[in-house]
């Protein structure tokens, strides 16, 4: 029998939807109240879904209209979703707040509101994307989430944005494609939508020896569409236009929710709709992790050659979703929940760093260049502070988030093929050796005495921009000195997912 | 392999097309033809999926003389998900149309690299 919690995934996808068509009536301040209302009320009803599914022990389906299994659209919601469905709306709230001291001078006026509605509608399309347990439906929402984050790209009316969203939405429109075609493959092999109807198929086809290449060719058709949706190395040609010149909100949410809510679903369609044995078997998986490997090295090199901070820092969302990938590439227990431990750092620690970014810029004449942002730490001590606990996190200095990733990531590198372990761990340091190099000089810059006293502008205290700081910064510290609780929840979160 | 093209050719085509559409998408320099590959590519799936729904000598699953029977009918899923997928396909080619206007007023031109030379320039 339902009890009453287990309608909360449905109203929160329901909540964001239709709370979006009412703030595209909504005059600005109104709208920005009811954004932020709907968020936070996701937030709470996320932590209350934690303790009963805790309880429960297992995941439970949640049927659309009462229709059972093969006709009907199911919602299915483990450990791991409640965790993801409480972090991904609070990140984006802290990125909506800190972004929002510069929205004035980034939005217009009366376009502002539209720009809630886009948030509202890709909160909606996370949440539906972690929850489905349909296929169909998760590539309706991925639709949804690409639109709405192009537009958050275009909020910023410039022409810089205006070619990056056209970049991003052709790589995207590959990606959509591709998924697709590999979605009606597999419904064609299968006669399924929903995930657990099509795993129970593939494992007998897998078994039988039937249409071996041809879901060989799925998982590669859906694997490169959802790498090339997250920027995994070769396709990440669009990411640092996109990431680089929108406004600092769109930025965070972009770095650590899109791209993070696809790489979610990889991993969903990794566990729940064909089985990691069958995965193994197509030895997709190496591919990926050759690619992350590469990527982890490529993002680190493009990320040096930059002088422009906000480019910087997404180059190294580059590197960072290497690491995702790597630990998705291992193909074993310990590299997935390191890679999702990371994509949790990842998404706190890169939103910080774009607000931030966007704060030293602020107090430096507006550039984003390094000979400009000398003393900048000074002029914005709280963004300061920010980026440079954002940066010890990347490198992956103790007590910070980065630095329980990468030990975890080494962890689960002790259990792979000598030579392949040796790989993992070469590239681990190299990497922190790259990311000392391009962080570590970041922050000395940000604390030099400016060359000049340059004329900027006193920035005005923006309460907003600093408590969204100051969660972030506690988050960071919270996620490297208090991990256990966490990793122990995606493990087990990870074995209810299948 | 010829035969076991010609035993599913709306497939085989529908995976062509796929293909025209994908490299157009990826290789027209011209903004309007991207968005011409993209439907193509689009409609591809559609044409895949309607011929995997389809049963010879079936109709339309529409009840209209009272025949109820299973076996009188085609299977109504991939109509329903082809009816889904245009739905997303026309927002998504509304919503590259408008950032084409917004490109071409700005630029006067339709060539994306010309476009993002042009946006480097203005930059520096």
């Amino acid at each position: 029998m339902e009890s009453f919690w287990q309608n909360i995934p449905f109203f929160c996808i329901l909540l964001c939807i239709a709370s979006a068509s009412f703030t595209s009536v909504l005059p600005r301040r109104a709208a920005r109240a009811l954004c932020v209302a709907v968020i936070l009320a996701v937030i709470v009803m996320g932590v209350a879904l934690i303790g009963p599914i805790v309880r429960l022990g297992h995941p439970y389906t949640f049927m659309m209209g009462h229709f059972p299994a093969p006709w009907g659209n199911e919602i299915r919601v483990g450990l791991l979703e409640a965790v993801m469905a409480v972090v991904f709306p609070s990140i984006m709230l802290l990125s909506l707040l800190g972004g929002l001291n510069r929205f004035d001078e980034h939005i217009f006026e009366d376009k502002q509101r539209f720009y809630y509605v886009m948030l509202e509608l890709l909160l909606a399309a996370l949440l539906a994307q972690v929850y489905t347990n349909d296929l169909f439906t998760a590539y309706v929402f991925v639709e949804i989430m690409t639109l709405s984050a192009c537009s958050l790209i275009t909020a910023r009316s410039k022409g810089r944005t205006l070619s990056a969203a056209t970049r991003y939405m052709i790589m995207n429109l590959m990606g959509s494609g591709l998924f697709l075609l590999g979605l009606v493959f597999l419904y064609g092999m299968t006669g399924h939508l929903l995930m657990s109807n099509i795993r129970e198929q593939v494992a007998q086809l897998a078994s039988g020896g039937a249409y071996r290449d041809t879901l060989t060719v799925t998982v590669a058709l859906m694997s490169v569409a959802l790498a090339i949706k997250s920027a995994l190395f070769p396709f990440h040609t669009w990411l640092p236009d996109a990431y680089g010149y929108s406004t600092p909100t769109s930025s965070a949410v972009l770095s650590s929710l899109v791209s993070k809510g696809y790489i979610f679903l990889l991993i969903k369609i990794f566990y729940r709709v064909i089985g990691m044995d069958v995965i193994a078997e197509t030895r997709i998986t190496d591919i990926l992790f050759v690619f992350g490997l590469v990527g982890i090295i490529m993002g680190s090199l493009s990320a040096i050659r930059e002088k422009d901070i906000r480019r910087m820092v997404s180059f190294s969302s580059v590197s960072q979703i290497g690491y995702i990938y790597m630990g998705i590439g291992m193909g074993s227990e310990a590299g997935m929940v390191a890679a999702v431990f990371h994509i949790l750092v990842h998404g706190m620690a890169k939103s910080m760093l774009f607000l931030a970014s966007s704060g030293l810029v602020q107090v430096s004449g507006d550039s984003k260049f390094f000979r400009d942002l000398r003393g900048s730490g000074f002029r914005n001590p709280i963004a300061g502070l920010a980026f440079a606990v954002g940066s010890f996190s990347m490198v992956g200095i103790p007590f910070l988030g980065g630095f329980i990733s990468k030990v975890y990531f080494a962890k689960a590198a002790m259990l792979m093929p000598p030579t392949a372990m040796l790989i993992v761990l070469l590239v681990l340091a190299a990497s922190t050796i790259l990311n000392t190099i391009y962080f570590l000089r970041t922050v000395i810059t940000l604390y030099r005495p400016a060359v000049s006293e340059m004329p900027y502008e006193k920035p005005r205290l923006s309460p907003a921009f600093a408590l969204s700081m100051l969660c972030l910064i506690a988050v960071n510290f919270g996620l490297g000195t208090f991990s256990q609780p966490l990793i122990e929840a995606i493990r087990a979160g990870l074995r209810m997912f299948a | 392999m010829l035969e076991k093209l010609l035993q599913s050719p709306f497939e085989a085509a529908a995976i062509i097309l796929f293909g025209i559409g994908f490299t157009s998408l990826m290789l027209q320099k011209n903004m309007i033809k991207k968005i011409i590959g993209f439907n193509m590519m689009d409609s591809a799936i559609y044409l895949f999926l309607a011929a995997k729904g389809y049963i010879e000598g079936r109709k339309a699953p529409i009840v209209v003389n009272g025949v109820t029977s299973v076996e009188a009918y085609i299977n109504p899923i991939p109509s329903g998900l082809v009816l889904t997928g245009i739905v997303v396909s026309v927002s998504v080619t509304s919503l590259m149309l408008a950032l084409t206007v917004r490109l071409y007023r700005r630029y006067h031109t339709l060539d994306i690299d010309e476009i993002i030379a042009l946006v480097r320039k203005e930059e520096s």
